[in-house]
């Protein structure tokens, strides 16, 4: 660890790592719930249990994003974190909110409270006070990083980060507005949650790969910023109008099919940048990083990123597709294996890299964490093409030959049986990998060449 | 540039202006081309209904508007031309002209629509006007953005950068003489 404030970046990985493990549980419950309906139906049901497995996952990603800015920009900007302290008071808001959504949600606390209560949305649901607590802790972030980034060295790497947080930050104030109209709603919700991933996400996952690169391969600066440059460049260009692919959908008028189903299908060619850009700098580098584990868990990001989000997103994009899909398990299978892919083994991919640092040991146990990534990605590409089954048989029974739709899920449970199978692998090579994080061995399992150091 | 292995520099630093504006002007020819097969997809399911909506369009004010573009067009590269024999102030003006028409194509184009809208013509009457003001409305917006960019470079003149503005205006250029034949004529 050059810099003694990176360690800020510890405690917000681990955050991220405990909510990863509540995700990930909460994911195999409602995996459940597909084949054993009725559990919990009482105390808590489905659409419970869903909020919780998809804002948990948010909550632990931009936790991750957070540690990972504190934990990248004291090397890229050489200098320490302007404020540690308020660094984590940040951490501390954060945690306090997700709390309190929690247990918000599973009691239903305050009904109707208009400061305390549920806001009734099926989306951005946090009862105001979060919502504030969020605004305040993003306000104190953007201070503490871009203070750091403005005293010390600028580097194209800080300068996208930056950009991307700013961008996160902005967007996130679109949850403050709550509209009667549930078309405004969704659209509200589509500048959070759509301009974030298919926008200034990208540019945060771009400037970590980038970081990620330089370290692990050794490729030259000016080569790594080029590429993040044209990433960003055709990531911003095809993800703000690419929004439009959800608007007809809501209610928008006719012409927004054409402006998403074009727009939306050139958001392939940034994750295919990013695929290409991680390959080819392994490929020029000559730096053999002792980090196997995190190289792998990078190569592994920007290939099934490109797959889920990219080739499994364009599947059911262009409107005459959609009109069929829309809404059915084909959306699950891209969600599932676009945030798999592009955020969660992003962040897994930093934490990898990281912990050894911040622990100031060698990067050991990578065994465990690389068969964690197999089990992981191949739980999760699994639980996809499952998925994928299942959505087009329910597509063409219940979409093309209108059969009913409880009638078509019973047709679909050997499928739910299957994804709740590729779950379970999920959830153990999560849980191998937080052990491999947390718990070091004592001495290296691949004895590479130990003695380039890590940096 | 070299990287470490030793590579030659990339073929892309040959490209004239900032290598950005050549990623912009692949993904609007991807745009406007994805544009422009989708509309000939559709009308290709119903020739007739679109050859009736077509006769709603003045196709001399279309050909009015390419004259215009494509003398714009020209003057933007006399400017590139004046930059690089040093003439700054020629290519200053050369630059005012070719913003100026752009301008002119934008008074007749706000001319066409007040027409279809008077006529009670909207995106939703038939495909065809749907992709009509699609097309052409999203490429009148890149004569907006166009205008704004050429104005910047005739502030910021170095050589290089009127190659980036030359490059992006070109591209629109572009992109109208390829939109005006399939939507106004056949």
């Amino acid at each position: 660890m050059k810099y003694q404030s990176q360690s800020v970046a510890k405690a917000y990985f681990v955050a991220a790592m405990a909510l990863f493990a509540v995700q990930v549980l909460g994911g195999l419950l409602a995996g459940w719930i597909y084949v054993a309906p009725n559990t919990l139906s009482e105390i808590l049901p489905f659409n419970t249990v869903r909020m919780l497995h998809t804002n948990s996952l948010v909550v632990w990603l931009l936790l991750g994003f957070f540690g990972a800015a504190y934990f990248l920009i004291p090397e890229e900007s050489e200098r320490e974190i302007h404020s540690p302290m308020l660094a984590y008071v940040q951490l501390a808001i954060l945690l306090l909110g997700t709390a309190g959504v929690v247990v918000t949600y599973i009691f239903d606390l305050f009904h109707g409270h208009w400061l305390l209560g549920k806001e009734g949305r099926e989306f951005l649901e946090q009862p105001l006070w979060v919502k504030l607590g969020i605004a305040v802790a993003a306000v104190i972030f953007l201070y503490n990083v871009t203070m750091t980034v403005l005293a010390g060295k600028k580097t194209a790497i800080t300068n996208v980060l930056l950009l991307g947080l700013w961008g996160l930050v902005v967007l996130f104030l679109f949850a403050f507005y709550n509209p009667d109209n549930l078309g405004l709603d969704k659209q509200y919700w589509w500048y959070v949650i759509h301009l974030w991933v298919e926008g200034v996400w990208e540019l945060i996952m771009a400037s970590i790969l980038a970081f990620l690169m330089l370290k692990l391969t050794g490729v030259d600066r000016e080569i790594v910023e080029k590429w993040l440059y044209v990433i960003v460049g055709t990531a911003l260009f095809s993800g703000i109008l690419g929004t439009g692919h959800h608007y007809y959908w809501i209610g928008g008028p006719a012409y927004w099919q054409w402006i998403g189903s074009i727009f939306s299908s050139l958001e392939v060619i940034p994750f295919f940048a990013m695929m290409s850009f991680a390959f080819i700098m392994v490929w020029k580098g000559r730096r053999d990083h002792p980090n196997k584990a995190a190289l792998l868990w990078s190569l592994g990001c920007a290939t099934l990123a490109f797959f889920g989000a990219g080739v499994w997103g364009f599947l059911h994009t262009l409107h005459g597709v959609n009109y069929y899909t829309h809404g059915t398990q084909i959306t699950a299978a891209h969600g599932h294996l676009a945030f798999f892919g592009a955020y969660v083994s992003l962040n897994l991919a930093i934490f990898t890299y990281a912990f050894p640092i911040l622990k100031n040991r060698d990067p050991y146990n990578q065994v465990l964490n690389m068969g964690s990534f197999w089990l992981m990605a191949g739980g999760m590409c699994f639980m996809t093409f499952v998925l994928t089954f299942a959505g087009t048989v329910q597509t063409h029974m219940q979409r093309v030959l209108g059969e009913d739709y409880m009638s078509v899920q019973d047709g679909l449970a050997l499928f739910y049986w299957m994804r709740f199978g590729a779950g379970v692998a999920v959830v153990i090579g999560a849980f191998l990998f937080i052990y491999a994080i947390l718990v070091p061995k004592r001495q290296e399992i691949i004895s590479s060449d130990a003695t380039v150091a890590a940096e | 540039m070299k990287d470490r292995a030793g590579a030659p520099a990339s073929e892309l630093d040959a490209l004239p202006g900032d290598l950005m504006i050549w990623v912009l002007i692949v993904s609007e020819l991807l745009v406007f081309g994805a544009g422009l097969v989708a509309f000939a997809a559709v009308r290709a399911t119903d020739p007739e209904g679109f050859a009736l909506a077509q006769q709603g369009l003045d196709g001399r004010l279309g050909a009015i508007n390419t004259a215009v573009l494509v003398t714009s067009g020209w003057l933007m590269a006399l400017a590139v031309r004046f930059r690089a024999s040093g003439r700054r102030r020629d290519a200053r003006l050369a630059i005012g002209g070719a913003a100026l028409l752009g301008m002119v194509f934008l008074g007749v184009k706000a001319i066409e629509y007040a027409h279809k809208i008077a006529a009670g013509i909207g995106t939703e009457t038939h495909a065809f006007y749907t992709f009509y003001y699609l097309l052409t409305g999203f490429h009148a917006a890149h004569v907006v953005a166009g205008i704004a960019i050429l104005g910047l470079v005739a502030w910021r003149d170095s050589h290089d950068n009127l190659e980036t503005g030359a490059a992006f205006w070109h591209m629109v250029d572009l992109v109208w003489v390829v939109l005006f034949p399939v939507i106004y004529l056949l």
